[in-house]
């Protein structure tokens, strides 16, 4: 399991309501099923990964993420998921005040953009950063943001959502391993992770 | 021009699919018959008795009474859904592929019930039966009837088989329709429902399809004013509204696949009315082959029965929304890229419901290019989907009744 679903799946107390956007085959909802006892729910857009996860025997929609979260009443979950999306996604403002709508709290985790070997191949090489955290040609990713642990900080503050916790971590994209990082993280991690709650 | 291959007509899709024998099949099957001497008041206010109904069931009922799935047929479909009558039946049930031994609705695992509808010429009560008041077949004195009425007949043969909750309730197109109904009219008795390629109202379309293959029955002078019993039946006005089904199964994609313009056994256009191309004979053929087995009242009643069905206005005051706050089971929805008679749409405003109220629902739209068909064709995602979904089903309904019946429904939220 990618070590900073690890961090999130610590971080989610059992027995609670969940919902992770963007699921996939559903990997970080049937470890909360199984050892936390969480109600989850999970939304995936691709048709075989949605089907995948729903044939594990979770609950999943396969469907777009900002329709599907609209349906949800307020509060309905207490953790609301948003795991290595945050770089997809149009609108990341509206998507969290919705998260934190129809969630208590929300998890984010995204690859940090600013981390050094990024900075230094745009540095060194002039060209886009491709790395094991940012796989992707500018042509072809599938990322549209890029996230610097430092801006997505500035961005909570602006929005009026406060951090109530957060933890950079140093991995690489499918590794099961990785530790915090907590000397100059914007510079040094490849991943943040943050918890946020309604103001 | 050179003559198209013959059509090879090796699978009759159309709601009543002869897919590839696939896998066991469960045992011997026999039809059994269950009368409901008192009958029903059916929605109209008239009273139907007595009521027979035709049923088959697969598996048997766990010791406690939790491992019952209710499967409910399509359009003009029947109670035979798996297994052969006899060593010498070439075709197995409509629904083969789906159940039996180590399939997804596993008849080692799970006790799988089928009947005909109400209204239906499969053996249960419908217009054709005989009217015990003439002593001749009811016709079109028959009592229009609604999806409830079928569900309510459904309950009654449940109870008389013991079953006191369904772990599952499962059907396609119409079928879905009397899934959704199920989990509405007796959210108790019915834990999870998989409501596949179906709706919650017919759109102006699906009804207006259905009026125009109404209109070629009532049409045909044999028709009779619905009693033709004695004599002639309305043969050709019945082959044609089945025609008009058919197309409505199907999709662009496949027809062209299927038929594309290729001519049927002839190098050149005929420059006449015969069937030139191979989708004209392959109606024609569906046409006159579906007459053999299908009673044209019936194909009245039960279209007009889905044309009227409308959970939001039956149940939730005109709000969707409403309705499924009855509802406390645990939902699969699936829909199919290409069916354009029950578009993903309707089945997103289904789950929309259900999420506004908290169930618990899963939902998969699967690329499938079949048209309608597609629920009824081999397909791994859906299989997948469902004994997956049947699994978890399994699992939770057992951790309930070891909480002494203690759940949060299904509510997920």
């Amino acid at each position: 399991m990618r070590f900073d679903l690890q961090v999130i799946a610590s971080w989610i107390e059992p027995e609670s309501r969940v919902l992770d956007l963007g699921c996939s085959q559903g990997v970080l909802l049937e470890k909360l099923t199984r050892e936390k006892n969480v109600r989850g729910t999970g939304i995936e857009q691709n048709e075989a990964k949605a089907g995948q996860a729903i044939a594990k025997g979770l609950s999943v929609i396969h469907g777009d993420i900002y329709e599907e979260v609209r349906d949800y009443p307020d509060l309905a979950f207490d953790y609301v998921v948003l795991s290595q999306t945050l770089q997809q996604v149009i609108d990341p403002s509206s998507l969290i005040r919705e998260m934190l709508r129809v969630g208590r709290r929300c998890i984010v985790s995204f690859p940090n953009f600013s981390y050094w070997k990024h900075r230094l191949q745009f540095l060194l090489r002039g060209r886009a950063p491709v790395s094991r955290e940012l796989p992707y040609e500018w042509h072809d990713t599938p990322n549209i943001r890029v996230v610097p642990i430092a801006d997505f900080k500035r961005f909570c503050r602006d929005l009026g959502v406060p951090v109530l916790r957060e933890v950079a971590i140093g991995n690489h994209h499918y590794d099961d391993r990785g530790k915090t990082v907590t000397f100059l993280p914007n510079l040094l991690a490849s991943y943040g992770i943050f918890m946020l709650g309604r103001d | 021009m050179t003559a198209g291959a013959p059509c090879r007509i090796t699978r009759d899709m159309s709601e009543y699919v002869n897919a590839e024998p696939r896998g066991a099949s469960v045992e011997r099957v026999q039809r059994q018959e269950y009368v409901m001497e008192q009958g029903l008041e059916v929605a109209c206010g008239q009273r139907l008795a007595p009521i027979r109904v035709a049923y088959e069931t697969y598996g048997s009922l766990n010791e406690d009474k939790s491992n019952a799935v209710l499967v409910l047929h399509a359009l003009t479909g029947d109670c035979h859904a798996a297994g052969h009558y006899s060593d010498d039946d070439a075709k197995p049930g409509w629904w083969d592929i789906m159940i039996g031994p180590g399939k997804p609705l596993d008849t080692d695992r799970y006790f799988v019930i089928c009947s005909n509808v109400l209204g239906g010429c499969m053996g249960s009560t419908g217009p054709a039966s005989v009217n015990p008041e003439t002593g001749k077949p009811f016709g079109s004195d028959f009592p229009v009837l609604t999806i409830g009425d079928m569900v309510r007949v459904q309950r009654r043969l449940l109870e008389h088989l013991g079953v006191e909750r369904l772990l599952s309730a499962v059907g396609g197109s119409v079928g879905g329709m009397q899934v959704l109904e199920w989990s509405v009219r007796y959210p108790d008795f019915v834990f999870s429902a998989i409501p596949l390629a179906t709706t919650s109202k017919h759109s102006a379309q699906a009804i207006a399809f259905n009026e125009v293959a109404r209109q070629a029955i009532m049409a045909d002078p044999q028709w009779s004013g619905g009693h033709y019993y004695d004599g002639a039946r309305p043969e050709h006005g019945l082959a044609v509204a089945r025609m008009i089904g058919h197309i409505t199964y199907l999709s662009d994609e496949s027809m062209r696949q299927k038929f594309d313009r290729r001519l049927q056994e002839r190098c050149d256009l005929s420059f006449n009315f015969e069937a030139d191309f191979q989708v004209e004979s392959y109606l024609r053929y569906q046409g006159n082959k579906f007459v053999e087995r299908f009673d044209a009242n019936s194909f009245l009643y039960l279209t007009k029965a889905a044309d009227y069905f409308n959970l939001e206005k039956e149940w939730g005051d005109g709000s969707l929304v409403g309705a499924f706050a009855r509802a406390s089971a645990r939902y699969l929805v699936t829909s199919f890229t290409s069916d354009w008679l029950y578009p993903t749409y309707q089945s997103k405003a289904m789950v929309q419901a259900m999420k506004k109220n908290g169930l618990d629902v899963s939902f998969c739209e699967i690329e499938a290019p079949w048209g309608h068909d597609a629920f009824l064709l081999p397909n791994e995602r859906l299989d997948n989907l469902i004994s997956g979904f049947l699994e978890r089903m399994e699992r939770e309904l057992k951790k309930e009744m070891e909480n002494g019946g203690a759940g949060r429904g299904g509510h997920a939220l």
